[in-house]
């Protein structure tokens, strides 16, 4: 039985707390008696028969006919898929989406269907690679649909390929994938890492342009939405539900399938980075120690390498299919059931290690726009109810924020940090000033259209994730940051969390709470 | 005046000598060794078995040959030991030189392996060359492969004891009764599959006498309903072509080894039936191999897959097919010829 959650009161007896930082990680005190740490709950055992639970449930929907009954010869059927962005890291083969989407095309051949289109729904992500498809959806499919053209990636800057569906009562347009909205059924495959993950998200924000996704992706939005792992309370959520609706009616019927997995995050040589530190055994001290010597010595080319190699142990805990909404609501419940963790109350100085990888610099760099998102936007929101930081507290993360940049993952990465936040760093105003001149770049489309590149107006995106968490708190530290990369970004640098906590203290006071966010593996802080 | 030189040898004199003096040399031997021998045949019983009388019934010995061959002592640690070694080295080099195997569907036993309940796999391939089971055994993944039994024909394996004791030792072949319905073969898997080793069985019961291959028997399916254990069908292609029944030799090429997903079997479904479902896998995964999953899977639903078994037609159109059909598989891929005139621009 895999135990809950868990937060401990730090007193003179805890240990040193492993603290990411990028490719590399430290061991840091916490001062005693006004100190916590939030431990995710152990991950839940993986269904033992996966392609029989696939099976199962697409004979089974919730709200829906059996998957059978809807594929008829002659029909138009088209499958989406999450991109890479999902999961983190990348699981070890054979991924969820290679399994589900063999068994609907089992049954698609069953049936006699003959035009089937495979879509990656990348929205404004980078393109991925072959490699990248072929660890996703297997070499069976890859080598039987992208030779023929059946499978490919959303291009949300192809005219020719999309269809405006009609728009919100809130006057928001809903442009999706042209094909996708002219099949008789899309079926969309998921992975809900996160409950923010799935439901109307996945169709209207994978599938849609950038003249769809403006609507849900802005300063506005971002910055009233508490928190984006809670729909009921996010307005990101509510506007790309206004726009199920519109799919809803206009639309396709779309057949989704959610699927939640584990946090069963490092393999065995890293399995001691998600164990609680007081259990550590002999060979996880020595493996701490022999990998921190190694990464101190490694270039930082090759310790991306190492870590972007790993591949997650997680798998599936439950999958469910049918119609969205209702699919969706056993899918939250599920994802709420592996990472909620009950937290009593907020704090002065929220800490956080971030990690290696985020969303958007999978195989690629952290760069210091996606240092702020994953901490101001993903971490800080990992609550349910109130934010783990009181507002006009403290977050110290803890990260080298180098200003390096993937030059053929993000391009407009580098010009945003260059020519807009020496401008300004709030985020409407840079929304207002710079946004559309990003947006409707030619050589930045150009570059998201045939390269690898993020769209142009990605890393404004990204800022917008962290508004919330701006808007909230009182100051930002980085620990371990390159000092002038943070201050371009608005934050302040420290050499020591002693030193932030020292910087912090003009803000929340002498003697303030803290508390830190044992992540990943990821879970849900659910504050009271 | 003329000097009188010494006669020169040629070369054909010396060599004939030297071959005369060998000669001799190996009768002397010959003699030397024969003398025991020779001293032995005169002597009678009790040095050599005794004669029988007329009229008296001799009971028959009870054979250790065949399906009687006892192979339990090839699980023993030693030989399972020695049998590591013999795959990883010598058996892998050969099947890497011979075959270049590509193999491919390992995934889809993720869940095998991910399942502490479930002990022995039947693996059930289509069978075309002797090359087949060092194959298999390199190619079978890891949490089976250290403990794999091969089934193998009694009365050819097994018909000798040296040459049974080789496979045992080097393969873990076990012998299975290719002619009759034995009980002993059918309990000795059984026991091996509870005791959580898994199983190599052709269910074509040989190989494939002209290329095609020939109708699954139930063997495989009965074990899997007797002892629950899952059948993972498994296609190999190309070992027809480098060393087929008949060659004498082998000939280098390419082979591809193709694992499909495990299969049980259903409620109220005879073995029969079952194994007809075992044969239809192995013939999509085989159509798989050669064309594409989507192709396959489309030719499978409409009835239009190239059966196992080939078209129903005899003689050489049946050859001809079957020449067309290897060029689309592992077989058809040569070694792009070296260009034989230079290149003139």
């Amino acid at each position: 039985m895999p135990r809950p959650g868990f937060v401990l009161e730090v007193d003179r007896s805890t240990p040193p707390i492993l603290f990411w930082r990028g490719e590399n990680f430290s061991l840091e005190k916490l001062p005693a008696d006004r100190s916590r740490i939030i431990y995710a709950p152990e991950p839940h055992k993986v269904i033992d028969d996966i392609d029989g639970a696939i099976r199962h449930s697409l004979l089974n929907p919730i709200d829906m006919d059996p998957l059978p009954t809807l594929l008829f010869p002659g029909m138009k059927l088209t499958i989406a898929f999450d991109d890479i962005s999902l999961p983190l890291p990348k699981m070890t083969r054979p991924d969820i989406r290679q399994r589900i989407i063999e068994a609907v095309l089992d049954m698609a051949a069953e049936a006699g269907v003959d035009d089937v289109h495979i879509i990656a729904a990348l929205a404004l992500h980078r393109r991925m690679t072959e490699d990248e498809l072929r660890h996703q959806l297997g070499d069976r499919i890859y080598d039987a649909f992208a030779p023929r053209g059946m499978l490919y990636q959303h291009d949300a800057e192809d005219p020719d390929n999309l269809v405006l569906l009609g728009e919100t009562p809130h006057g928001e347009e809903v442009e999706i994938n042209k094909r996708a909205a002219e099949s008789d059924l899309l079926v969309y495959v998921n992975i809900n890492l996160v409950a923010m993950d799935g439901g109307w998200k996945s169709t209207a924000t994978g599938l849609a342009s950038y003249r769809s996704l403006r609507h849900h992706h802005n300063t506005h939005t971002m910055q009233n939405s508490r928190s984006f792992m809670d729909a009921h309370k996010s307005e990101l959520h509510k506007s790309n539900w206004r726009m199920g609706e519109v799919m809803r009616k206009h639309g396709p019927k779309i057949f989704q399938i959610e699927t939640t997995v584990n946090n069963d995050t490092f393999p065995k040589p890293f399995d001691f980075l998600a164990k609680r530190e007081w259990e550590w055994n002999g060979r996880d001290r020595a493996k701490f120690v022999a990998a921190k010597a190694g990464l101190n010595r490694t270039p930082a080319r090759m310790a991306r390498n190492i870590f972007h190699g790993i591949e997650a142990p997680h798998n599936m805990t439950s999958i469910q299919c049918g119609e969205v909404e209702a699919v969706h609501k056993v899918t939250t419940e599920n994802v709420w059931k592996q990472q909620l963790v009950e937290v009593q109350g907020q704090t002065d100085i929220l800490t956080m290690g971030i990690p290696f990888i985020c969303p958007y610099n999978v195989n690629s760099i952290m760069n210091p726009i996606l240092v702020m998102c994953t901490g101001l936007g993903y971490f800080f929101n990992l609550y349910r109810g109130k934010p783990l930081v009181r507002e006009g507290g403290v977050v110290i993360m803890t990260h080298p924020t180098t200003n390096e940049f993937h030059p053929v993952h993000h391009p407009s990465y580098i010009d945003f940090f260059e020519q807009v936040l020496t401008e300004t760093t709030v985020p409407h105003e840079l929304e207002a000033r710079f946004e559309k001149r990003f947006a409707e770049d030619d050589w930045y489309r150009h570059l998201y259209r045939t390269s690898y590149a993020y769209h142009g107006v990605h890393p404004f995106y990204m800022w917008y994730w962290g508004s919330h968490g701006l808007q909230h708190c009182g100051k930002v530290i980085i620990v371990g940051g390159d000092a002038p990369t943070v201050r371009r970004l608005g934050f302040t640098p420290a050499s020591t969390l002693n030193d932030a906590l020292e910087i912090a203290s003009d803000v929340v006071g002498r003697s303030p709470t803290i508390t830190h966010l044992h992540t990943p593996p990821i879970m849900v802080a659910d504050v009271k | 005046m003329a000097r009188d030189y010494p006669k020169q040898k040629t070369r054909s004199e010396v060599s004939r000598r030297v071959l005369q003096r060998a000669a001799g040399l190996a009768e002397g031997l010959e003699g030397l060794a024969m003398r025991p021998v020779k001293l032995w045949r005169t002597k009678g019983f009790p040095y050599r078995a005794p004669s029988i009388p007329r009229g008296v019934d001799v009971p028959a010995k009870k054979s250790t040959l065949g399906a009687d061959f006892d192979t339990d002592f090839a699980r023993g640690p030693g030989s399972r030991f020695v049998r590591r070694l013999l795959v990883a080295g010598p058996v892998n080099g050969m099947v890497r030189f011979l075959a270049r195997p590509k193999v491919e569907g390992v995934d889809r036993l993720s869940d095998l392996a991910n399942n502490d309940a479930i002990g022995g796999v039947i693996f059930a391939p289509n069978h075309h060359s002797h090359l087949d089971t060092p194959l298999m055994v390199t190619a079978v993944p890891k949490p089976w492969r250290d403990r794999l039994v091969v089934a193998a024909a009694a009365d050819y394996f097994f018909d000798k004891r040296i040459k049974g004791t080789i496979a045992a030792i080097a393969l873990n072949a076990i012998p299975i009764d290719r002619e009759t319905t034995s009980r002993k073969s059918s309990d000795e898997l059984r026991r091996l599959l509870a005791r959580d080793w898994s199983l190599v069985i052709y269910p074509e019961g040989g190989r494939s006498p002209d290329g095609w291959g020939q109708e699954f028997k139930a063997g495989a399916a009965y074990l899997s309903a007797k002892t629950g254990a899952p059948v993972v069908p498994v296609f190999i292609d190309g070992t027809g072509a480098i060393f087929g029944k008949g060659m004498k030799r082998p000939k280098r090429g390419h082979t591809r080894v193709v694992f499909g997903a495990p299969l049980w079997p259903e409620e109220d479904e005879n073995t029969r039936r079952y194994s007809e479902r075992i044969e239809r896998a192995v013939t999509l995964l085989g159509d798989e191999s050669t064309s594409d999953f989507w192709t396959a899977r489309r030719r499978a639903a409409s009835g239009a897959s190239t059966p196992l078994t080939g078209p129903d037609y005899t003689g050489w159109r049946r050859q001809w097919a079957l020449y067309e059909h290897r060029k689309t598989g592992a077989a058809g891929q040569r070694r792009r010829q070296k260009r034989r005139w230079p290149d003139l621009g």
